[in-house]
């Protein structure tokens, strides 16, 4: 069983990956520069606030926009340990699953917690457990849960292709 | 029961029936990447340990984010992508200035109706106006695809959007799929495959279609499917498509394209979509006629139709992108890149130019552009302050003379 806590940040609805990693970095050689600016549209100051494990927390159609992977990427490496939210965009959802960052899909979610409140994800049963309640989510679908338990897609790949 | 094109183009691949819902691994006909996510696909190889891709005909490169690199770690991560090619031995490679990949892709007739194609852009979907199931995907799912021939998905449902009676002129398909986004929203499409149908579909020309599909993911949707039909064997010079058919009943939204006015998506989000009137007379500093969406051949002569012998107010600047090196030499050969040069436009080098706001017209603090291309997020051209209207390429030839926002009815 993965259960993750932390503390949460939160944003609001279609957060875009225009925000999160302004594609004027994205031609950087050096990849430590993207967790650096990390929601950096929203949020100037974000990098430098988020702690490693914590938690962000969106509304509807977080990752919406362009097919950056460095959004995924960025978050991952500014030290979060998943994103909760309403909803995800589809190429958002499958860049952060295939580089190993969790994602729940969760309703209510924006409701339920504030900033600063503490949540406990579990990845298996999809569960998110809130000072307010508990919500209930679809769990990924088994193959999923692997790539993501494999670290990503490059580590499933070469777990499965030898 | 029937089944809706998207489903029977994977069944067809997969060689059973398949229905939405259903995760499969399918076959991908054809991949491609371009400049801006072709470093990462290579990192990606890399650490997978591939050193030969499952099928080097099967693959297309187009460089035409940065064109040409506008400083030197983005001309370094160029030549990385070419070394790449060379070692590879992948003949459908396009370096700088033949144009953006979602045209050229389809104007060399790479593709063809009823395959599955992946593109490491989120614009992918834009094929889907031939027929295609098309869609976009991070680097790392395009690695894996070069490296296996095949990649997960879940078997969308479908959205059909028909699209009655006949647009008038100067409305063009960009004001019917803003009018489409205003309706469904920014997510109201999410992991669906819309499919564009009706009259004024299929009255479309090809290059108006591929506007409609391009925008299907400003709504989260995976494609923006069109069946095809003889216009679409042309463009694409492939009579030898596979051409499918919705057949089943699916959910399904109603657009009267003859009853629509010039449409504007105000900035902010794509679903901020207003009629022309209600913000007629903002002041614009910056107009750019260009990218995936409206980069055409047709897109550039209805703007130039407006344009000819006239001036772009003194207070506005207007950059003209033709989207491929093929369009380039047609509006040139047509004369009608005399007379943006005339009116006192600038043209620049094919490509994606400043659509994604990192070169060639960026805009400023507090800078106002309207734009024919398909996002206006928060600092998406330039700065955080600057804002992005989106409109036709009519609208937007329009507002540069009057330099203010401008129905194009009326110039
Ligand atoms: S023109 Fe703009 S939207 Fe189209 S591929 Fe280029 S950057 Fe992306």
């Amino acid at each position: 069983m993965v259960v993750l806590k932390g503390r949460v940040w939160k944003f609001g609805d279609d957060v875009d990956t225009d925000v999160i990693i302004p594609a004027k970095y994205l031609r950087s050689v050096d990849k430590t520069v993207w967790p650096k600016h990390v929601l950096e549209g929203l949020d100037p100051e974000f990098s430098s606030k988020i702690k490693p494990g914590d938690i962000i927390v969106a509304g509807k159609n977080f990752g919406c926009g362009s097919s950056r992977e460095q959004a995924a990427l960025a978050i991952k490496w500014a030290g979060a340990a998943a994103v909760v939210a309403e909803s995800f965009a589809r190429i958002f959802f499958r860049n952060a699953i295939n580089n190993g960052l969790p994602l729940i899909e969760a309703k209510g979610i924006s409701k339920a917690v504030g900033e600063g409140d503490v949540i406990e994800i579990d990845l298996d049963s999809g569960g998110v457990k809130t000072k307010n309640g508990a919500l209930r989510s679809a769990p990924l679908p088994p193959f999923l849960q692997e790539i993501l338990k494999s670290g990503g897609l490059v580590n499933y790949y070469k777990a499965h292709n030898k | 029961m029937g089944s809706t094109a998207v489903e029977k183009i994977i069944s067809s691949a997969l060689g059973r029936k398949v229905s939405e819902g259903e995760f499969v691994e399918a076959p991908v006909d054809f991949a491609y990447f371009h400049d801006g996510t072709g470093p990462l696909v290579i990192d990606a190889l890399d650490e997978m340990g591939v050193d030969r891709i499952n099928d080097k005909e099967k693959v297309g490169i187009v460089f035409d984010h940065s064109v040409p690199p506008y400083n030197d770690q983005g001309a370094t991560l160029q030549a990385k992508v070419r070394r790449f090619a060379r070692a590879q031995g992948i003949p459908r490679f396009h370096d700088l200035g033949d144009g953006i990949c979602h045209q050229v892709i389809p104007e060399k007739g790479y593709v063809a109706p009823g395959q599955i194609v992946f593109g490491a852009d989120s614009h992918t979907c834009t094929l889907g106006a031939f027929g295609i199931f098309s869609t976009g995907v991070g680097a790392t799912d395009l690695a894996y695809i070069l490296a296996t021939g095949k990649t997960w998905m879940k078997v969308p449902e479908t959205l059909m959007v028909e699209c009655a009676g006949v647009l008038d002129d100067r409305v063009s398909s960009k004001d019917l799929i803003l009018e489409i986004v205003r309706v469904i929203g920014t997510d109201g499409a999410t992991y669906k495959a819309l499919e564009f149908a009706g009259g004024a579909v299929r009255a479309m020309s090809q290059a108006s279609r591929m506007t409609m599909s391009n925008m299907a993911v400003e709504m989260g949707a995976k494609t923006g499917f069109i069946e095809a039909d003889d216009k679409t064997a042309v463009f694409l010079n492939r009579p030898d498509g596979k051409r499918f058919k919705t057949d089943r009943p699916v959910p399904k939204i109603e657009v009267d394209a003859g009853r629509l006015e010039p449409q504007v998506a105000c900035p902010g989000s794509v679903a901020n979509v207003k009629p022309i009137s209600e913000v007629e007379g903002v002041h614009i500093d910056q107009a750019f006629l260009g990218s995936c969406t409206n980069g055409r051949y047709e897109d550039l002569y209805e703007a130039a139709r407006l344009l000819r012998h006239r001036k772009i107010h003194r207070d506005t600047r207007m950059i003209v992108i033709p989207a491929s090196k093929e369009t380039y030499i047609d509006a040139q050969r047509d004369g009608l890149l005399d007379v943006f040069l005339e009116a006192g436009a600038i043209i620049g080098v094919t490509g994606c130019g400043p659509c994604l706001g990192v070169h060639m017209g960026v805009i400023g603090e507090n800078e106002v552009c309207i734009s024919t291309s398909n996002r206006n997020f928060i600092g998406r051209m330039g700065a955080r302050s600057s804002s992005v209207y989106l409109a036709s390429p009519q609208a937007v030839a329009a507002s540069a003379i009057e330099g203010k926002i401008t129905d194009p009815r009326r110039v």
